[in-house]
This record gives structure tokens, C-alpha cells and sequence, in this order.
């Protein structure tokens, strides 16, 4: 079978200021695949994924779901679009003056015509995929953060998207609980043939869940690949991240005595 | 010299330009709040009523006891105060104009304002700028749901109906303390004050005081939503913000007070 790019990311450019964030990244991804986006802190795999999803517009280059430019959409296209992509927040981003059962159905009173009634099983079906049935009547405030990023992971999926897009999804779980958000978005893709993007810097959650993994290192692409060709790799910087090595700080010191003298 | 001059400069122009920059923001968030309430309806995307309701009661309903209290008393503040000046000339029967004319022309607008601006302008500050922080503006937006429209709009709608329907309460219960407090140790008959009360008010009185209440309901409505979405930085940011969005719109109501003040003055 043919791989049809779903996402093509084509230069992308973009500033904070005068601070150049997204150098130029090219990145297509497959229609069923799971792709991570690794790289360290501030290396811009969040704001990359924020332009995705079209939370930001980027300065130059262009961003193409399903073969059309998201970036020069007005609203009401972007929209349309929107219905089929679901978004997991690193926070998961709850409604808190919201009950769970009203987050998770707030898209599907929003977009569709739906009776109540079907929305409240549509509902409780969600939930019970994220293994949260029952949990309908709860407050946000009443869920662990594991809870929390499984009812934000319902909501993401109440209009069944075809695309989906998590923000670092065991960030700040403790190891069962994030192999049990691992678990659950391995079963996404297998069940629904969603197409999952996956921002995290997170080895052991890699290695888990990843087709294939992009590694974005100051705002560029450096390494593309499957789990097994990242392990091989000989670039520097993507030996230094999968082997936890911390930055070099002796000859920093030197230059920045330098620095200071020559000021 | 010249650097000094320049810091002079820089020091008149940062201020400026960052006011400008506001301004600009400010104008851009009451279009799109324009844009959802005028022209977006007409395209199917419908104000969310129930909402508008919900919030409704929240600005109107459940602020009737604290507004109705605190113009009650203000009313016989105002009543025992002019008393005491109009006493000498045996003038006392003139504090039902008095009362009557400054409440509806002036403060109860304003009262229930700066009221309404604590309770819910701060409110709406402190909610979106609290969505903002933990990422709900976004996540609203991710579902193709608009933050305005889902957000302001309600609040806005609520607080253009409620805060004159809260400013005509005011002014009855401002005068009816003036009332009791006139009947019961000013020697003047209950028929005789309310006679007085009902010469002395015109419709225009009334009016007007309306008028400013929908002016001051907007600039309620717009800084708050405004502080709420400029918040940065966690929960600090949000406090700072609920913090600017009193001062601001007290502010902001009080000049706009004297602006339409000398206008109605000037046209009479």
C-alpha cells in the first residue's frame, strides 16, 4: 500500500520577536502512522505542534492537511477542519467549571445536530474507551492528573478525528500511569487507524509507541526515522539525548570569561 | 545632553506606545465581540442564549441584595445630608429633589457601576485569564470553538441588559430611602414626598442615567474580558490582571461619567 502523507510540513519559518524559533522544517506524516517529535526543551516541538493544529501562524513556509494549506485558511474553513483533528493539552486543558461527562460532549453539542440523549451515550463511550466510565458527573478538581489527561484524551476524541495530536502525554505521571497513557494511544491507533502525533521528551514513552520519530533539535529537523534507525545514529546530538549526557559546560566557561573581558 | 534628551523621549514614548499598543488590542477584541453579536448570527452561528441567561443571573439576579442595600443607604445619606443644609431655610421638603434628581441622573449609574465592576468585571478577568493559563483558550480553539463568541459575548450580552435593569433598582431603593427617612423624622407626609418626588423627576433624568449605565456595561465587560486574555505567567498573572481590570474600568467609568455628564449638562 501506497503511504499517503496526511500532514506535509513544507519550510516552516517562524519568530518570537527577533528570535528565529522554526528554521526551515520539512516533515511529512503518514496517514495510521504515530510519529514522535523528540527533542529537548525549547528546541521548538511545541511550537511546532501548535502550528499544526493552527494555534499559531507561522512567518514563512506552509503546513498542508490532507493536501490543503492550513496556514491561509479563514475560520470557517479551519473549522471544518478542526472536527476532524482532536488535541491532547500537556495539562490536558479541561474545562474546570465543567463536569467530565460535559466537557467530553461540549464538541458534540457545538458541531453536531445530535439529540441529547445520543450525545450523553456518545458520551459515556468515550469515556469508557479512556477506562473512565462512570465518571461523568465529576468535577475536573476531582481527578488525578493521570485521570485528568485520559478525560482530557475523551474529549480530544468525542467527533472521532482522524488525526490526533498530543502535547507530553506522560509528562508529570508517574511511570505506570504514563505507560497507561502509552497503552491507551497504542490502541487508538490500532483500533481507529488514527493518525497520532506525539510532541514528548520522554525516551521509554518513545520507544514504546513510535513508528517513526523526528528529532527537532534548535528549530530543525535533524534526524528522521524508526525507532531502531535513532538507536544507530551517529549524529552528536541525537547520541547525547538518547544517552542522557549533560552539556559540556567546561569550555562555556572559558568563552564566557572571554566574553566578559572583551566587553 | 542628547542622551538625555533621548531618555526623555524614551521615557514619553515607551508609556505612549504601549497605551497604543492596548488600544489597538482593546479595539480589535470589541469588533470581533461586535462581529459575533451583529453579523455572525445572520450566518448560523447562533449567540448562545442560555448562556447569556446563566450569566444574567449571575451579574443581575444575585447582585440585587448587595446593590439594593447599598443604595438604599446611600439614598438616606444623601437624605440626612441635604437635610442638615436645607434645614435653616425650612427647605427640608426639597430633599425629595435632591435625592431624587442625583440618584437617577448620577449615582446610581455610578454606584452600581463600580458595584457590578468588583463582582463581575473582576470575575470575568480572573475566569479568562484562568482558562488562558491552563490552556482552555487554546483547547477551546482546538475544537474550532471562537474564545469570543464562546466567552465574551455571554458576558457581554448579560452585563448590557443587567446593569440598567440593577441601575433602575438602585434608583427606586435610593429613594425609597430618602423616603423613609424623610416621612419618619423630617415631619413630611408620605403623599407630600412622593408628589414631590414625582414633580421634580423627568423622564430625561431617568434616561440618561440608563444611558450611562449601558456605556459604563460596556467598558465593564470589554476590560475585563481584555485582562483576562492578556494574562501571562501562571497565577500571579491572573491575580495582577483581576487587579488592573477594577482599576481600569473604575477608571475608564468615571471618565466617561464626566465626558456624558457635560454632554447631557451642555444639552439641556
Amino acid at each position: 500500500m501506497e503511504k499517503e502523507a496526511i500532514i506535509q510540513v513544507r519550510d516552516l519559518v517562524t519568530y518570537y520577536g527577533n528570535r528565529q524559533i522554526l528554521k526551515g522544517v520539512n516533515l511529512d506524516i503518514y496517514r495510521g502512522e504515530i510519529l514522535v517529535i523528540l527533542g529537548r526543551s525549547g528546541c521548538g516541538k511545541s511550537t511546532l505542534l501548535r502550528h499544526l493544529i493552527g494555534l499559531m501562524k507561522p512567518s514563512r513556509g506552509q503546513i498542508l492537511i490532507k493536501g490543503r494549506d492550513i496556514t491561509t485558511m479563514n475560520e470557517d474553513e479551519m473549522r471544518e477542519i478542526l472536527k476532524k483533528i482532536g488535541m491532547l493539552f500537556q495539562g490536558a486543558a479541561l474545562f474546570n467549571s465543567m463536569t467530565v461527562g460535559e466537557n467530553v460532549a461540549l464538541p458534540l453539542r457545538e458541531h453536531t445536530q445530535l439529540e441529547d440523549s445520543t450525545i450523553q451515550i456518545m458520551t459515556r463511550i468515550k469515556l469508557d474507551l479512556v477506562g473512565l466510565a462512570g465518571f461523568e458527573n465529576f468535577k475536573p478538581s476531582q481527578l488525578s492528573g493521570g485521570m485528568k489527561k485520559r478525560a482530557g484524551l475523551a474529549r480530544a476524541l468525542a467527533m472521532d478525528p482522524e488525526i490526533l495530536f498530543c502535547d507530553e502525554p506522560s509528562a508529570g505521571l508517574d511511570p505506570v500511569v504514563a505507560m497507561g497513557i502509552d497503552q491507551l494511544i497504542l490502541k487508538l491507533k490500532n483500533a481507529f487507524k488514527m493518525t497520532i502525533v506525539v510532541v514528548t521528551h520522554e525516551l521509554a514513552s518513545v520507544f514504546t509507541i513510535a513508528d517513526r520519530i523526528a528529532m527537532l533539535h534548535e528549530g530543525e529537523i535533524i534526524f528522521q526515522g524508526t525507532a531502531e534507525e535513532i538507536q544507530n545514529s551517529k549524529h552528536p546530538i541525537v547520541q547525547q539525548f538518547l544517552n542522557r549526557e549533560a552539556d559540556d559546560v567546561e569550555p562555556d566557561r572559558e568563552k564566557y570569561l572571554h566574553s566578559l573581558v572583551k566587553s | 545632553m542628547t542622551e538625555r534628551v533621548q531618555r526623555w523621549f524614551s521615557a514619553l514614548g515607551r508609556p505612549t506606545i504601549y497605551a497604543l499598543v492596548h488600544l489597538h488590542r482593546l479595539n480589535r477584541l470589541g469588533m470581533e465581540t461586535l462581529r459575533w453579536i451583529f453579523i455572525e448570527p445572520f450566518k448560523g452561528r447562533k449567540i448562545r442564549w442560555r448562556s447569556v441567561i446563566e450569566q444574567s443571573v449571575r451579574v443581575g439576579w444575585q447582585s440585587i441584595p448587595i446593590v439594593g442595600i447599598i443604595s438604599f443607604f446611600v439614598g438616606l445619606i444623601l437624605a440626612m445630608q441635604s437635610a442638615y443644609q436645607l434645614k435653616p431655610f425650612g427647605a427640608t421638603i426639597y430633599v425629595a429633589n435632591l435625592v431624587s434628581v442625583s440618584l437617577t441622573r448620577e449615582l446610581g449609574p455610578l454606584l452600581t457601576a463600580i458595584i457590578i465592576t468588583g463582582r463581575f468585571g473582576s470575575a470575568i478577568a480572573a475566569e479568562i485569564g484562568t482558562m488562558k493559563v491552563g490552556e482552555e483558550i487554546d483547547a477551546l480553539k482546538t475544537m474550532g470553538l471562537n474564545p469570543v463568541s464562546f466567552l465574551v459575548v455571554p458576558r457581554f450580552l448579560a452585563l448590557i441588559i443587567m446593569l440598567p435593569a440593577l441601575t433602575l433598582i438602585a434608583d427606586f431603593l435610593g429613594i425609597l430611602g430618602a423616603y423613609l427617612f424623610s416621612i419618619s423624622a423630617l415631619d413630611i407626609s408620605s403623599i407630600r414626598f412622593i408628589n414631590q418626588t414625582i414633580n421634580a423627576l423627568v423622564l430625561r433624568d431617568i434616561v440618561t442615567g440608563l444611558i450611562k449605565s449601558g456605556v459604563f456595561a460596556v467598558i465593564i465587560a470589554s476590560i475585563g474580558a481584555y485582562e483576562g486574555f492578556i494574562v501571562e505567567g501562571g497565577a500571579e498573572g491572573v491575580g495582577k490582571s483581576t487587579t488592573n481590570s477594577v482599576v481600569v474600568s473604575i477608571f475608564l467609568i468615571i471618565t466617561a461619567d464626566v465626558v456624558f455628564t457635560a454632554l447631557f449638562y451642555s444639552t439641556l
